[in-house]
């Protein structure tokens, strides 16, 4: 179950990376602000599966300030590019 | 292959990745989203190397109000893109940049693959105390028992770093307010966000201080939480950036380092050294220099992201 | 009771991990910022919604179970208030290579 769990962590940062690639490349600023959008999103997933899998509860809160701090960043993120 | 071994390897090779599209990116503001990217990665990574407490300061400080004050920087540095755009450093200088990031490279290359065996830790000395102080996090009782010391000065090179930002205002505007971060147009999903968001963000923030005695957590983290929480309500428009010549701000500013500085200096007092806590005492004198730290900590890095106050001081 | 626990925390992470790939490819093929921006925000969050249902039973007691419960509704509400901003931002034309 253990396994189970790591592996769909494993599975869902390997998503975040694709998307990371795709995000990062794009031509226009727009597409850079969704970043901070996945990685938070796939970074709460992964550590909440993680905090499962290895029995670490603390990884919860970990996600809760991933989930805070995600929103910041890309609120200033929104910020900085719109206003140019 | 286990799959543990698997996730970190892939995770080390991204972290690789992202570092390496960063330095080479062109634009700031690319470059800037790469590196809050990066960071929040690495605290995966910390996660992975169960160092949840870096983990949360990374993901808050590292990526987070970092990444505000990087964000902040480009703005202002809009104009000079295209000139720093046009440069080309010298062949020389780029070969000693690769030997310089080799030497490195290989320094912490050896130190990992060629540890002094058995390594050398003080974990089990660390650990011994912790029943005395109550504290249940080993980090927290290095931080503010065990090496208190350095966590002092390190807050009060935050506060050296603030003055020092505030300094590179005009003479005239000192003791005024910096400027508005707010977004050209109102947005009335920001409104809401800034409305909605900054309540729980307080709620995580206090239960993350209160959370670090036992289990990972702390003031700092929750004091970059705070000053991210306080940010997004400036930013929204709900409130205007204080003036930095207020009272409240500079006593706020001032109150944590002071408050474990008298900690500090009573400790000669009572059980005869500098920061030293009298016995069953430890715990509540903890919990009370972290409070006001977290506190200062969030005031701190909030008017450090505003940056040097732009209006003159309403008197 | 145990066997079934586990079969549903199965099913719902791979749900969940089914729908971060559904994100990731509308992520990688559809044509335009606004597509790309709806790909990622609607697809993730409810494929992070399934890992947290899939998550539920085995978390140690009613409190952890509600923590969960809260980190995705934070997550929710932040992913969706700021998909709002990011499509304003690039509809009033933010687009700047």
């Amino acid at each position: 179950m253990a396994e189970f769990l790591i592996t769909a962590a494993g599975f869902i940062l390997a998503m975040v990376a694709l998307g990371l690639v795709r995000i990062l490349r794009g031509p226009a600023d727009a597409d850079r602000m969704m970043s901070a959008q996945l990685l938070g999103t796939g970074g709460i997933a992964a550590l909440l599966l993680l905090g499962a899998g290895t029995r670490m509860p603390s990884l919860v809160d970990a996600a809760l300030t991933l989930a805070l701090l995600a929103a910041f960043a890309a609120v200033a993120f929104v910020n900085s590019a719109g206003r140019g | 292959m286990s799959v543990a071994l698997a996730l970190d390897a892939g995770l080390a090779l991204l972290v690789l990745c992202v570092a390496v599209w960063t330095i080479g990116a062109g634009p700031t503001f690319a470059a800037v989203v790469g590196f809050v990217a990066f960071g929040l990665l690495l605290a995966l990574v910390w996660v992975r190397l169960a160092a949840v407490d870096v983990a949360l300061t990374e993901a808050a400080i590292g990526s987070g109000v970092t990444g505000a004050v990087l964000i902040a920087a480009a703005a202002r540095l809009r104009l000079t893109e295209a000139p720093s755009a046009a440069e080309r450093p010298s062949a020389t200088l780029r070969l000693a940049a690769v030997v310089l990031c080799v030497l490195v490279f290989a320094g912490l290359a050896g130190l990992v693959l060629y540890p002094a065996n058995p390594a050398p830790t003080l974990a089990p000395a660390a650990a011994v105390h912790l029943p005395e102080l109550d504290v249940g996090n080993a980090v927290t009782a290095v931080l503010l028992a065990y090496r208190s010391v350095d966590t002092l000065l390190e807050k009060v090179v935050l506060l050296l770093a603030l003055v020092g930002v505030w300094s590179l205002a005009p003479d005239r505007f000192w003791g005024g307010a910096p400027g508005i971060l707010r977004p050209a147009r109102t947005d009335g999903a920001l409104v809401l966000l800034g409305r909605l968001l900054p309540p729980i963000g307080i709620v995580v923030g206090v239960y993350i201080l209160w959370v670090g005695a036992i289990a990972p957590g702390g003031a700092f983290q929750a004091g970059a939480i705070l000053a991210a929480m306080w940010l997004l309500v400036m930013i929204a428009g709900l409130r205007d950036p204080p003036e930095i010549g207020h009272r409240w701000v500079r006593l706020l500013l001032v109150a944590g380092p002071a408050v474990f500085l008298a900690v500090g200096l009573a400790g000669f007092a009572l059980p005869g050294g500098f920061l030293s806590y009298p016995a069953g005492h430890a715990k509540p004198l903890i919990i009370a220099i972290e409070a006001v730290l977290t506190l200062s900590i969030a005031v701190i890095l909030g008017l450090l992201v505003a940056g040097p106050p732009e209006r003159e001081r309403r008197r | 009771m145990r066997v079934l626990l586990d079969i549903a925390m199965v099913l719902a992470v791979s749900a969940g991990a089914f729908f971060f790939l559904a994100g990731t490819v509308g992520l990688l093929r559809f044509p335009d910022s606004l597509t790309r921006l709806h790909a990622l925000t609607k697809a993730d969050n409810l494929g992070l919604g399934l890992v947290v249902l899939g998550l539920l039973p085995q978390a140690d007691g009613y409190l952890a179970a509600l923590k969960l419960v809260a980190v995705w509704l934070l997550a929710q509400l932040a992913g969706a208030t700021v998909s709002q901003m990011i499509a304003r931002t690039m509809r009033r034309g933010g687009q700047r290579a």
